[in-house]
Formats: C-alpha cells, sequence, structure tokens
C-alpha cells in the first residue's frame, strides 16, 4: 500500500502512549452526553405530547346549547346532532348523558342529585376529521337550527399550552445545539493538548516522512474511543434518570404528562446520541489536527 | 536523482531563524551520489541548522537546494513526506519516542514506509543485533545509557536503507570500539549505494573514512571560498 495513504496498523497505535481514559476529555464529554441526552429527551418527549393533544382534544369541538326551555334545548339538541352527522368533515357526535352532566358538574354542584328545574345546558361532543372545515362554518350551520348554541374550538383554548410545548421544545432543541457545540470545543481543546503532549513523537514521525493523515488517524483513534467512553457512560447515565422519571409521571396519572412519553423510534435516536458523539469527535479532532499539522513544515 | 549524480545541491543558501542574523549565509556546495562526507567546524559553525535543511526539518529563506534531483525549497509540503522516507537521520539528541521499545523505535521508518508486520521483524531484529542491542529489543528508551540510545537511533536511521544518510555527531556517547562497528555500519551502507553525510568534531573518525570527502562550516559560512570539497580530507589542519 502506498506510504501515504497506509493506515496505522495495531502495533502503530502504540505510536502514541496507552492510557486513553487519562485526562478530563472522556468525563466532560459523558457530563456533556448526559445533558444532551435529557435535553433531547425532553424535546422529543414534548413532541409527542403536543402530537397527542393535537390528536386527541386538538381536533374536536363542544357544542353548548344554553336554552333555558328544555324542549326547545332538547330540540336543538337533536336538530344540532342531526346537522352535525351529514356535515363533511364531522367524525363522531356524541351527545353528553345526563350521568355524565352531572359527574361534571359535581364538583360545583355536589353529589346530592340535580335539582329538577335547574337548566343544564346540552353539550354536544364532536370529533373531527384531519382537514375538516373550519369552526366558523360549524357555528353558522349550527347556529341555523340552533340558535342558543355555542361553539367552542378546543384548538382555541389549547392554543396558549401548545405555545408553550412549542417553546419548551424550542429550547431543548437550542440546548442540544449549545451541548454539541461544547463538546466539539471540548474536543478542539483536547486534541490541540494531545497534539501538545506528542509534539516530539510527531516531528519525528513527520521527519521520518509520515504523512499528515497518517499522523492525524492515531489522534482521531484516540479522541474516538475516549468520546465512545463518555458518551456511553452519558447515556446509561440519562438513561437512568429517564426510566425514573416515568416511573414518578406515571404514578401521577395524568394523562397531559402521560403522554409525553417516549416511543421505541425516540429510544432509538437517544440510544444514537453516542454514535453520532463519536462521528463528531473525530470529524472535529481530524480536522483541528490536520489544521494544526499544516502549520508545521 | 539528476542526471550528474548530483544528490545534493545547495546554491547560494541562506538560513535565518527569526529577524536574527543569518545563521548560515552563502551555502553552495554539492553530494554527489554514493559519497561519504563529514561535516566539520566549531560548537555553533551552524552545522545542526545545516543538518536540518538536508533532512527537511527546515526551508532556508534564501537560495535553492535541490534533492533528489528537485527543487525543495517550493515544493509544496505535501510532497515532502516522500522526500523525507528517502532520508535517514540520526540526531544529536537521539530523539527516540520515549514510550516505545527499542524494537519498536528502530521498526518506525519501516511502518511509516508501510511495511507488513510480519516483514519487519528480521530486518529490525538483525538490525539491533548488529548495534549489539539484540538482548535489549523491549526495553524502553528511558532504561537505556547515552551509547545504547544512540545506537538504537543510528539502527532505526539505517533500517530502511536510505538514499542518504545525514547523522549528527553520531558517535558523541559510544565508546572507540562501538565508534569504530557503528562507522564501519555507515561505511557499509555507503558501499551499497547510500550517500552519508556525517557531522562531527571527531577527527579521528575522519581519518578512518580514507575516501570521505570533508566540508567544514564556520560561523555559518563554509570555509574553501570555492565551496568545494577537499577530496581526500586533509586531516586536523583542513
Amino acid at each position: 500500500m502506498k506510504a501515504g495513504n497506509r493506515r496505522f496498523g495495531a502495533a502503530d497505535r502504540r505510536l502514541l502512549p496507552e492510557g486513553r481514559l487519562a485526562g478530563p476529555m472522556p468525563w466532560v464529554i459523558a457530563i456533556m452526553m448526559f445533558l444532551t441526552v435529557l435535553a433531547a429527551a425532553a424535546g422529543l418527549g414534548l413532541g409527542t405530547a403536543a402530537s397527542s393533544l393535537s390528536a386527541n382534544v386538538g381536533q374536536r369541538l363542544t357544542v353548548q346549547l344554553v336554552e333555558a326551555n328544555p324542549d326547545r334545548r332538547e330540540a336543538e339538541a337533536a336538530a344540532a346532532v342531526r346537522k352535525l352527522q351529514g356535515m363533511s368533515g364531522v367524525a363522531e357526535v356524541r351527545r353528553l348523558a345526563p350521568e355524565e352532566m352531572q359527574k361534571l358538574l359535581e364538583p360545583w354542584l355536589g353529589s346530592g342529585g340535580l335539582e329538577a328545574d335547574l337548566p343544564i345546558p346540552a353539550l354536544i361532543d364532536v370529533d373531527l376529521n384531519p382537514g375538516a372545515p373550519g369552526i366558523e362554518t360549524f357555528r353558522s350551520a349550527i347556529l341555523a337550527v340552533a340558535p342558543s348554541a355555542r361553539v367552542d374550538d378546543s384548538a382555541a383554548w389549547l392554543a396558549p399550552l401548545a405555545k408553550l410545548i412549542s417553546a419548551l421544545r424550542m429550547l431543548a432543541g437550542a440546548l442540544v445545539v449549545l451541548m454539541i457545540l461544547a463538546s466539539a470545543a471540548t474536543v478542539v481543546l483536547a486534541a490541540k493538548a494531545a497534539l501538545d503532549t506528542h509534539r516530539n513523537t510527531i516531528e519525528v514521525l513527520h521527519l521520518m516522512g509520515s504523512t499528515d493523515v497518517q499522523v492525524a488517524r492515531l489522534f482521531q483513534r484516540r479522541i474516538a474511543l475516549d468520546a465512545l467512553f463518555g458518551g456511553l457512560l452519558g447515556l446509561i447515565g440519562a438513561g437512568i434518570v429517564l426510566l425514573l422519571i416515568g416511573q414518578r409521571v406515571g404514578a401521577l396519572g395524568s394523562e397531559l404528562l402521560g403522554s409525553a412519553g417516549l416511543p421505541a423510534l425516540s429510544w432509538a435516536l437517544l440510544a444514537a446520541l453516542p454514535l453520532a458523539g463519536v462521528l463528531l469527535a473525530m470529524v472535529v479532532a481530524r480536522f483541528t489536527i490536520l489544521r494544526a499539522l499544516g502549520r508545521m513544515l | 536523482m539528476s542526471a550528474a549524480g548530483t544528490i545534493v545541491q545547495f546554491d547560494n543558501v541562506g538560513l535565518r531563524y527569526g529577524t536574527g542574523a543569518e545563521t548560515l549565509s552563502d551555502l553552495s556546495f554539492s553530494l554527489r551520489e554514493g559519497g561519504f562526507y563529514f561535516l566539520t567546524g566549531p560548537s555553533g559553525a551552524g552545522k545542526s541548522s545545516l543538518l536540518r535543511l538536508l533532512y527537511l526539518a527546515q526551508r532556508p529563506s534564501r537560495g535553492l537546494i535541490r534533492l533528489f534531483g528537485e527543487d525543495i525549497v517550493t515544493m509544496p509540503r505535501g510532497r515532502l513526506p516522500g522526500f523525507r522516507r528517502r532520508i535517514g537521520v540520526v540526531f544529536q539528541e537521539f530523539r527516540l519516542v520515549p514510550h516505545l521499545s527499542a524494537y519498536d523505535n528502530v521498526a518506525l521508518p519501516l511502518r511509516v514506509a508501510g511495511v507488513e508486520e510480519k516483514d519487519l521483524e528480521t530486518p529490525v531484529r538483525e538490525m539491533l543485533a548488529w548495534v549489539g542491542l539484540g538482548h535489549r529489543s523491549s526495553a524502553r528508551p528511558a532504561t537505556l545509557s547515552g551509547g545504547e540510545q544512540q545506537r538504537v537511533a543510528i539502527a532505526r536511521a539505517v533500517i530502511a536503507r536510505p538514499e542518504l544518510l545525514v547523522a549528527d555527531e553520531p558517535t558523541g556517547n559510544v565508546d572507540p570500539e562501538m565508534a569504530k562497528r557503528l562507522l564501519h555500519l555507515f561505511d557499509s551502507l555507503n558501499k551499497l549505494g547510500t550517500t552519508v553525510l556525517v557531522a562531527t568534531h571527531d577527527l579521528h573518525l575522519i581519518s578512518r573514512v580514507a575516501r570521505a570527502e570533508m566540508l567544514r562550516l564556520d560561523r555559518g559560512q563554509l570555509l574553501d571560498p570555492t565551496g568545494a570539497l577537499r577530496n581526500p580530507p586533509r586531516g586536523p589542519s583542513a
């Protein structure tokens, strides 16, 4: 093989002293990876929560019929249900039964049962298909047959929550980017320190005819091993933390928090982060070392 | 190689470190292929600087240097490794890789040149035996005496059978008997076609190679105003 293209073999790896875990770099990478995995997991979990929210609640209308006269209220409710069932974009129309209404009002009115003469609005839940027309189409159609109807769009009252989730996801993404930049800076510093430490060996290798690429590969390999060790350590630590948090959230029984779980694909993405870290470390180390070697004769 | 059999040619070469005075001035000389040369001169005369130019650790501040028939002053640095592999160097301070054994230090030029592991064990062991260190092949430089380190450095310089061998005070730390053996090694290599340039203060050593030619350097300049080399060497008076 042409010498300039030759990779150093197993024996040549000893050209740099053994003891790859010497120095702080693997431990710094482990901390960075720990924080990166947590930030990425938060971003992915919030993404799952946002999708779940949008799928479960965002595509839903609630129709309230506030007519005080029970007969007219019943007539309007029946007309509204019929009208909605005939409209395109409607997946399901469901009128809440009196028992469900009682359950909903229990926190305010107590469990003693509703007074017969108390005017309780009729409620109709409407699930929409994706691509359904806007709320105004439904509102005007329902008002035509039920003048006392109030039509609420779930997405409207969910908007602030959705915005908060979106902001938190962006924050998580920004944290991941910052961690990546900090990790790259760590690799640059480690590569420069390694070059300074082994300057004499590098000069000797150069004077014997080693190419920059041959020398860079030695450092790349060493830095990749350090990054792999640190990355796996950080991933394991973050994985344990995420599992513990998952257990606590599960114990809360909250539908909203529970929806922020991590599907298998998200776990796979998190598991791939150390490998991405190794690749990043190798590329950054190679660039840094080749640049430094380029300044030598 | 140049057509005229010249392996090294210096033409008005000057070398200045930083903004100081020139360490080497107006050097013009040539070494022919297969020659044996001694470079002498007092300490501080610029011998090591001249050798650094020869083994491509330094480019000159001015002038022209042709090595193996090519201008190495303007040569892109990407081509330099190929030229360096044709040169063996014995550094004055040895420059052994401290964490490698004597064996691995000697094997270094072969590994850099891409020789397979199975093909390098025999020559490396033979070379270590030749310099009297066969029994110390696994020793690290820190555990070797100065003379032993120097022999490892010499073995490393000649293991790849370089076309040009440059040695800076190669016998400074060895006893007279070993100095004789090492000089014999250089002589044998030279007879096989390697051009040898040895920087030394040791006039006794110079007198041992009858066919050797001599360059004498003082205050960065070759003493012979024509730049021509003495042949045969004139001994101490030269």
